[in-house]
């Protein structure tokens, strides 16, 4: 990687570049560019437009006004395209996974990289990748020839990040990183800041979209706030702080706000438990149990049996199992969205009420009246930015998406709701109200089954079981929780 | 993905009225139909396209059903369930008015049964619909040449007068059928069996962690088509004068075409009712105005095979919002 250092020319620079979808104005007129040697933070909260900026920027959204350049040449709207990005040296790791599933992980590197081509096409490739994971994330534990579809999710974000890495033909100049570390446990995530600060050191230029503050000032040179589609702040990093940084994103915060103190204590813990299950490989007597009126926390390391054993559950209440018992009726909020949440061809409303369609029904007919009457309490309730809840899923921010995957298992009449990480890239905002919200519901007496990466998210719980390799590690209470704890449970027997 | 302006205006109205193309086909089939033969003839048409459309309606709901629970799902069970669920009304009928109601139910019965046997495969042995439904189709053909062969018992008069009979002009099977294709349209769109369907036709992993009782839906999907295939078989026995084995051939083809031409995604989770009478229509009179033009039956065949192609192709493009 050798960029000329003479040139300081931008390699990418838009001024002025609206982008409307329907009603909504995701992007509202953004002056925004990068050099050669920088990493550039982007934040801001769902729907501030951020997403939608990348997508202008790799190619994959013609914006409607304004002006685009790469590499100091005007290109017009109908001629910008991921072709045009990609020759220019832009690279894109978005939130939502762009992997073949079925392919393996050198196959899909190879469709990323054309010109590797001829007898052993293969080999080459998973030399490629194999070399770039090496250089990225020493002991990835990735084979090159496994298929995309059976890796955990952050593994398949680090097979991602590194095609996106590697050079063949043309080098990457600028990699866009979307939420690169949210599915990603925190050693893994370390390894691509690390490296991120060592590809900018030799020229290469990144774009760092992340709701992690730390990462942002640990690794960005200049930070740029989003918001309601406008960047409405742009500095260097070290003119920031924590608290100037979340003011200017708009939402009055403050961070230092100890946890609050559940209402529930661990004298409640008596009586029936509502939830009795345990991972089918767990040996000892160790069990996860959940009360009325409880959050339990699952946490962990990303993948290591959590979402299996939540699904086990979610299973267990309408079939026997072995391995869990449960008395009431369970929700379930998909982390995963694409793969397990949304109903793609379906308005926001439909997403909402799915999990509700008998409550809702009389005689096995819907009434309009009643389904609609849900709809805009849960688009009040959880404030979901949309013109009409009749407007298809996919007019939303992923952000909002997730909303609307909230009040639908919050709307239903479950007691029990097991949620699968599904904070992963959700802005701080909207956290805080889901945890108010998740509050207020365990004090109506609902329980929470909470798998979470986040330590911030665990001290929400009343109860937390660490899991490693698909067992039961750890059984933390509350008062007794520390992030210590956690990771010493999470890598206990594995560190050298 | 870009999105291509010029294709937007048409896919968009895919989207809100997908059932429009299959009727302003049938009207453009119709008027070319009319204009060879000298502008004379109209009424007769109309007869005949409601009468023939009716059967292509019946089956093709059953099937929308089946292609609606997703990618992969179809029915191919459809003609052996004509052939043997026409053999057992008219064998349990007799020929006797009386006995019209207990040969239909038992009709209906062989249809849910050949329809539970189709999922038992799919579910218990994990076969791929195609496949268990082919497989199955041999089975009930299989039964319904030993049990039909050399069956010749004419349908009850009054059941023949409903499959034949004409009400000011109009077919009474034609009305029949329409309001089952009124009451199936409202269970699609109003009913949660037909919520459910179409949340499975999108995304089968999100709806049963959304609820939904997958295995439960789908064992009704293919029961239900079934057992429109098996009332479709009667109805048929009873308008040709009996029941006779390859009467369900030509079903087979007909009932996938007219839930595509009707506008419904053979993706799965998209789909509609009136189309179907739009395309049953557009089927017919095709044939009919081919006929009309003296083409023969080979061309014939080839003609629907590019006319699904083409609407697959019209109707494929599905667009999505922001990735």
């Amino acid at each position: 990687m050798s960029p000329s250092a003479s040139s300081d020319r931008p390699i990418v620079e838009l001024n002025d570049v609206a982008k409307s979808f329907g009603a909504v104005k995701a992007l509202d007129g953004v002056d925004f560019s990068v050099r050669p040697g920088e990493c550039v933070g982007v934040v801001g909260h769902n729907g501030a437009g951020k997403s939608t900026l990348m997508q202008v920027l790799a190619g994959t959204l013609a914006h409607d006004r304004g002006e685009v350049r790469l590499n100091g040449d005007v290109v017009a709207a109908s001629d910008h395209s991921v072709a045009r990005a990609h020759d220019a040296g832009i690279r894109c790791v978005f939130q939502e996974l762009s992997l073949c599933p079925n392919l393996t992980v050198a196959e899909n590197t190879r469709l990323r990289h054309g010109s590797i081509r001829g007898f052993g096409w293969r080999r080459q490739a998973a030399r490629l990748i194999a070399t770039k994971l090496d250089e990225i994330f020493p002991d990835h534990g990735i084979s090159a020839g496994a298929v995309v579809g059976d890796l955990s999710i952050g593994r398949r974000q680090m097979v991602e990040i590194a095609a996106n890495f590697s050079a063949t033909e043309s080098e990457p100049r600028l990699v866009i990183l979307d939420e690169p570390t949210s599915s990603l446990d925190q050693q893994v995530a370390s390894q691509l800041l690390a490296y991120v600060k060592r590809f900018v050191e030799a020229g290469g230029s990144v774009i760092l979209i992340s709701h992690i503050l730390g990462d942002i000032f640990g690794t960005c040179d200049r930070i740029a706030v989003m918001r309601d589609g406008l960047i409405v702040e742009e500095r260097p990093a070290d003119k920031f702080d924590r608290h100037s940084l979340v003011a200017s994103m708009g939402h009055v915060t403050d961070e230092d706000t100890p946890a609050p103190q559940s209402q529930a204590s661990e004298s409640q813990r008596r009586g029936e438990p509502i939830v009795s299950a345990r991972p089918p490989r767990q040996t000892d007597d160790q069990r996860l149990e959940l009360h009325p009126g409880e959050i339990v926390g699952l946490a962990g390391l990303a993948g290591h049996g959590q979402t299996a054993l939540l699904r086990l559950i979610h299973n267990a209440a309408r079939h026997r199992s072995r391995y869990a018992s449960v008395n009431g009726k369970i929700a379930f909020v998909a982390g995963d969205r694409q793969a397990d949440g949304i109903f793609p061809l379906w308005t926001i409303g439909q997403n909402v009420t799915v999990r509700s369609l008998s409550a809702l029904s009389r005689l096995g007919l819907l009434e309009k009246g009643r389904e609609r009457e849900m709809e805009d309490r849960w688009r009040e309730t959880l404030k979901i930015r949309t013109p009409d809840m009749g407007d298809n899923i996919l007019t939303l921010s992923g952000g909002n998406q997730q909303k609307a995957l909230f009040a639908r298992a919050l709307a239903s009449d479950a007691e029990i709701i097991a949620m699968d990480d599904p904070m992963r890239g959700v802005d701080v905002g909207t956290k805080r109200e889901v945890y108010e919200r998740i509050r207020q519901e365990a004090e109506n007496g609902r329980a929470f089954l909470w798998y979470t990466t986040e330590f911030d998210e665990l001290v929400n719980c009343n109860h937390v079981y660490v899991f490693r390799n698909g067992l039961i590690a750890a059984d933390i209470e509350r008062d007794q929780l520390s992030e210590q704890k956690v990771l010493h449970a999470s890598f206990e027997g594995e560190a050298a | 993905m870009t999105t291509k302006r010029s294709a937007a205006g048409l896919a968009g109205l895919a989207r809100s009225a997908p059932w429009l193309f299959s009727f302003v086909g049938a009207l453009v089939i119709f008027a070319v139909t009319l204009a060879a033969n000298n502008w004379s003839g109209a009424g007769q048409i109309i007869t005949a396209a409601l009468s023939f459309g009716a059967f292509y309606a019946i089956v093709g709901i059953g099937q929308m059903f089946v292609i609606t629970t997703g990618p992969g799902n179809i029915d191919l069970s459809v003609p052996a369930t004509i052939a043997l669920a026409g053999a057992i009304a008219m064998t349990t009928m007799g020929g006797s008015d009386a006995m019209i109601l207990p040969g239909l139910a038992a009709a209906i019965a062989a249809g849910f049964l050949i329809g539970s046997f189709n999922y038992l495969l799919i579910w218990l042995l994990r076969i791929p619909p195609i496949i268990a439904t082919l497989s199955s189709s041999f089975i009930v053909q299989s039964l319904a040449i030993v049990y039909g062969r050399g069956l010749r018992i004419a349908p009850p008069p009054f059941l023949a007068e409903i499959a034949t009979g004409r009400v000011l002009g109009v077919p009474i099977l034609a009305i029949v059928t329409i309001l089952l294709a009124v009451v199936m349209a409202v269970v699609l769109h109003r009913s949660v069996y037909g919520r459910s369907v179409t949340a499975i036709g999108q995304n089968i992993n999100a709806a049963d962690l959304a609820g939904v009782r997958v295995g439960t839906m789908r064992f009704a999907t293919y029961a239900l088509s079934a057992c429109f295939a098996a009332f479709c078989g009667v109805m048929l026995a009873a308008f040709s004068g009996g029941a006779s084995l390859n009467m369900g051939e030509e079903y087979l083809l007909a009932s996938i075409a007219v839930v595509v031409i009707g506008g419904t995604s053979v993706a799965g989770g998209f789909s509609n009712v009136s189309g179907i009478w739009g395309a049953a229509l557009f089927l017919y009179l095709l044939i009919t105005m081919l006929n009309t033009l003296g083409v023969g039956a080979g061309l014939r065949q080839i003609f629907t095979g590019v006319i699904i192609v083409a609407v697959i192709t019209l109707a494929g493009g599905r667009k999505k919002g922001r990735g």
